[in-house]
């Protein structure tokens, strides 16, 4: 009995694959209707089914492939052309097929699935009933159909009653002018193809036409058939491989041992031998990595079915490119992606192609093309699914992020167009305008965001109004081995991925001293101009800042924020090897794995997104808790203050916190609009005001402007200083009340009076309407990113 | 009816887990601590390749918790999702156990030293106190 089970088990893998291979011979057969190697193929694929299961007595199953096969034969034969009906008859057959085999390999046998329908419907194709065109009309046709099957269980062939009707529609006009073009391009779905889907007439030469004739080589190469090729490869049990793959990991480990004690010993030998196993070892992980890595393709196999299927559905044209499908990934990785890859590629037909109408009148090709592109880019794969539709507008995110509650007006104000379109991850959110049975349920980016984030991968989205969108999904090549930099904090070593690395930047003891500014309690560093917020490790980890000689900032990128990471030393550069955590450590939240060293150590992989999530304000903040800090930090009594001179040697503090920027402009570029002074800043007009004047001194004549910019909303004031002193620490010492306008009282700050500003107050003189209370205050948490230079 | 049991020291009392559970008892291993775990995580440790979180149940039992580099033995453990290796003084002799000897744990006992201890053997150099291992770990 075991015996059978395998010959079932193997019967349904292979059929499973073949099927795969079906589905894409098929639609390709459709823009192709005279290539004969597609032909062959998919009768053999048939065929071999028909046969197996006549074998294995599944009667059902035989019954379904042997109508196909009849239907095939007059393919084969020249007898018949392919057409869309035909198409959608053997699709369905495919479909019914594979509805079998599951049921099979469910129950161990085949009984309960509905085939005298897709019998019935295939006879009538073969009758020449070429009127009911309807994929899903033949419900009505069930019982003639049944008993027409029924009193002839074995239909022969009928070689075509009719075969003049058949010869007669279009596709044999089009075949002669376009056929050549079609035969070259058609039967290889591996590296790049192409397909359309049609939805008024069957093929549109046109667009078989647009195919790059490039294709013609890898075309040849892989023509005769697509399939395995039986001696020179053989099936191999995945657990069989990721256990491989585990102990080829050890090897590593141990490896890196060796070649450390081999570093202390002068023995020649001893150092050779090493040498010899570490070079072995990393031919055999390299060797097993592969054995693991399946191309793309296998993924994109399904989709000219679904773009076609989906095209139809949504009445719209679609021609699927697909470049890159021999791109590898660790086929582990490849599962994950195969759900987001297929929303996406949903959604691009369902929201982003429009309806050849609607592309008609702005001026497209009334074939929307659907682009799936794989590379590899820096030690990742990067894959792009890319639509010529209508894009993301966002407005229209804007909007409906508002109607859903997921921002406020003035979050929305300040976020440029690029963080509004990554809106669209947001759980809850969904642009579709009309929920179909398609996409638009609102549950579908925010899950492909976390899908592919839990692989260690990201995803992003550019758009362009009118002119489509892009998708971009970064990979990593395989999670079991990545590449890391390892640091050292404390006593402790640290590994941090490389896929978030950016660049090193090191800091002397004194540059350290020197170089890390604050703003408010952040520290920040100019990186070419730019301000870096940095992140201690020491404090990220909760542990006691060392007095390190020296420090290292690691500059990462996680998800669109950028910041720097203190450390105390880099170590090295190197291949780790990840081990999974303890429930308990995972629950953390800002370790990725553990890994060993060289020297046997245990070192913690730091989950880099998770700790910029955590210490960065993240792009999902709460608002209330944003109001609350800002509010929590101005109430505090230890505030930090900038010092600025205003005229006659008075010294003027500001609080940090409502201060957004501070520049420095020359005095040329202060304009009068109606007799007030502004300036052109960052596209806009901005009232400046002079604190000199408005604390009732003036100011000199100075070639540069020194400005302190506030902004609030979208509210901005600049206001001219004489000069920017220092940045001081207010120890809620030392002050007292002076009564006059704009000031709250004066304290001692490094030994110097210093008069204390009532910023409400002076910014009123400039704009009352600054300090209104209708205006949240978004401004105050969005400067410790945007501050710049002095 | 009886039950062999892997014996251990820590502080002044002697205790026991399962011998089915115990895979190995070793010698002192360095550990990586890990920062912010929760207490009663002593670290991590390179068991042959295979990385391995320590658990110190000192603090559990009232008592104070090891200093990092303190050397300690360790008892690994097999549990639901691998092993976990508990910090010891001192490994003991396996013990073959009646199960009439077995009593358990006094009501006085407070409730979080309760989840972990299930109960004492009378022995006659003493009592030897059963650890449940896995509520060692849901600290």
């Amino acid at each position: 009995m075991d015996d059978i089970d395998d010959i079932v088990q193997e019967f349904l893998v292979e059929s499973y694959e073949n099927l795969d291979q079906l589905d894409q011979d098929l639609v390709a057969l459709e823009s192709a209707p005279s290539s004969r190697e597609l032909l062959s193929s998919v009768f053999r694929t048939i065929h071999t089914i028909k046969g197996t299961s006549g074998f294995l007595a599944f009667s059902d199953l035989e019954r379904v492939a042997h109508v196909g096969e009849s239907l095939l034969v007059q393919l084969r034969d020249g007898q018949r052309q392919m057409d869309q009906h035909t198409t959608d008859v053997l699709l369905r057959m495919v479909d019914t097929i594979r509805e079998i085999l599951g049921r099979i390999e469910s129950t161990g046998a085949e009984g309960g699935v509905e085939v005298d329908d897709v019998v019935a419907a295939i006879q009538r194709t073969l009758d020449g009933e070429t009127a009911p065109a309807a994929p899903a009309a033949p419900s009505e046709a069930v019982e003639p159909a049944a008993t027409a099957t029924a009193a002839e269980p074995e239909p022969e062939p009928e070689p075509a009653p009719a075969p003049a009707p058949e010869l007669a529609p279009e596709p044999a006009a089009h075949a002669a002018p376009t056929g050549g073009i079609r035969t070259a391009t058609a039967p290889q779905p591996a590296s790049a193809s192409s397909i359309t889907p049609p939805v008024g007439t069957p093929v549109s030469s046109s667009s078989t036409k647009d195919v790059p004739p490039t294709k013609d080589v890898s075309s040849s190469k892989e023509a005769p058939t697509g399939r395995s090729s039986g001696e020179s490869s053989i099936r191999v049990d995945i657990g069989l491989l990721d256990e491989l793959m585990r102990q080829v990991g050890e090897l590593v480990l141990v490896r890196n041992q060796i070649s450390q004690l081999a570093g202390f010993d002068s023995d020649a030998d001893l150092t050779r031998s090493s040498q010899r196993l570490s070079l072995i070892a990393s031919e055999l992980q390299e060797g097993v990595m592969k054995t693991r890595m399946q191309p793309i393709d296998h993924i994109w196999s399904k989709m000219p079915r679904i773009v076609r299927d989906l095209a139809a559905a949504c009445g719209v044209e679609v021609r699927l490119d697909m470049i890159g499908g021999d791109t590898e990934l660790d086929r582990s990785l490849l599962e994950s992606v195969k759900d987001p890859l297929t929303h996406l590629v949903r959604n691009a037909i369902d929201h982003g192609i429009e309806t050849p109408a609607v592309r008609a009148a702005t001026g497209k090709s009334s074939t929307g093309v659907l682009t799936l592109r794989a590379y590899h880019a820096g030690g990742q794969v990067m894959v792009e699914v890319r639509d010529d539709g209508a894009g993301i507008d966002p407005a229209r995110v804007a909007a409906k992020a508002l109607e859903r509650g997921l921002k406020t007006a003035e979050q929305l104000d300040a976020m440029t167009s690029n963080e509004i379109l990554n809106l669209v991850f947001l759980p809850g959110f969904s642009t579709a305008a009309v929920v179909t049975n398609v996409s638009g349920r609102g549950v579908g980016m925010d899950v492909v965001r976390s899908n592919i984030e839990s692989i260690g991968g990201s995803v992003e989205v550019d758009s362009d109004v009118g002119r489509g969108t892009t998708w971009r999904l970064r990979i990593p090549l395989t999670l079991a081995i990545m590449p890391a930099l390892t640091v050292r904090n404390g006593a402790e070593i640290y590994a941090i991925p490389q896929v978030s690395l950016q660049e090193l930047v090191a800091l002397d003891k004194q540059k350290t001293r020197d170089a890390i500014e604050h703003i408010g309690a952040a520290e920040v560093y100019r990186l070419r101009g730019a301000l870096l917020p940095l992140v201690r490790l020491s404090d990220v980890l909760g542990q006691p800042q060392g007095d390190a000689d020296s420090a290292v900032i690691a500059v990462l990128q996680a998800d669109n924020q950028r910041f720097g990471l203190i450390v105390d030393r880099v170590l090295n550069n190197e291949e780790i090897v990840v081990k999974p955590l303890a429930t308990q450590l995972k629950a953390i939240g800002i370790y990725a794995g553990a890994t060993l060293m060289g020297e046997g150590q245990v070192a913690l992989i730091l989950d880099i997104q998770a700790i910029a999530r955590r210490t960065l304000s993240g792009d999902i903040p709460d608002p209330d808790q944003r109001g609350a800090d800002a509010s929590a930090s101005a109430a505090h009594d230890v505030q930090e203050l900038l010092v600025v001179t205003a005229g006659a040697g008075r010294r003027v503090a500001i609080p940090l916190a409502a201060v957004t920027r501070l520049e420095q402009v020359p005095a040329d570029r202060m304009e009068l609009v109606g007799g007030h002074e502004v300036i052109q800043y960052r596209n806009a007009i901005v009232p400046v005001m002079r604190l000199a004047r408005a604390l009732g001194s003036f100011d000199g004549e100075h070639e540069d402007l020194s400005l302190v910019v506030f902004t609030r909303g979208d509210r901005t004031i600049a206001m001219v200083v004489e000069e920017i002193i220092e940045i001081v620490n207010d120890d809620g010492v030392e002050r007292s009340a002076v009564d006059d306008i704009g000031l709250l009282g004066s304290i001692v700050l490094s030994g110097r009076v210093t008069e204390l500003l009532d910023v409400p107050a002076a910014l009123a003189q400039a704009d009352p309407l600054f300090y209104t209370d209708e205006i949240d205050d978004v401004s105050s948490l969005t400067k410790t990113s945007e501050m710049a230079g002095v | 009816m009886s039950t062999q049991y892997v014996t251990f020291r820590i502080g002044d009392a002697l205790y026991g887990v399962e011998v089915m559970r115990v895979s190995e008892t070793l010698g002192h291993h360095a550990r990586t601590p890990v920062p912010l775990a929760p207490v009663g995580i002593a670290g991590l440790v390179n068991l042959r390749g295979q990385v391995v979180m320590t658990v110190d149940l000192r603090p559990r039992l009232g008592l104070e918790a090891l200093a990092p580099e303190n050397e300690s033995m360790m008892v690994v453990v097999e549990v639901e999702d691998g092993s976990i290796s508990l910090l010891v003084d001192e490994v003991g002799e396996v013990l073959n156990l009646e199960d009439d000897q077995f009593e358990t744990p006094p009501d006085t006992l407070p409730a979080h030293v309760r989840d972990l201890i299930t109960g004492a053997f009378k022995l006659d150099t003493g009592l030897l106190l059963t650890l449940d291992v896995d509520a060692a770990l849901a600290a």
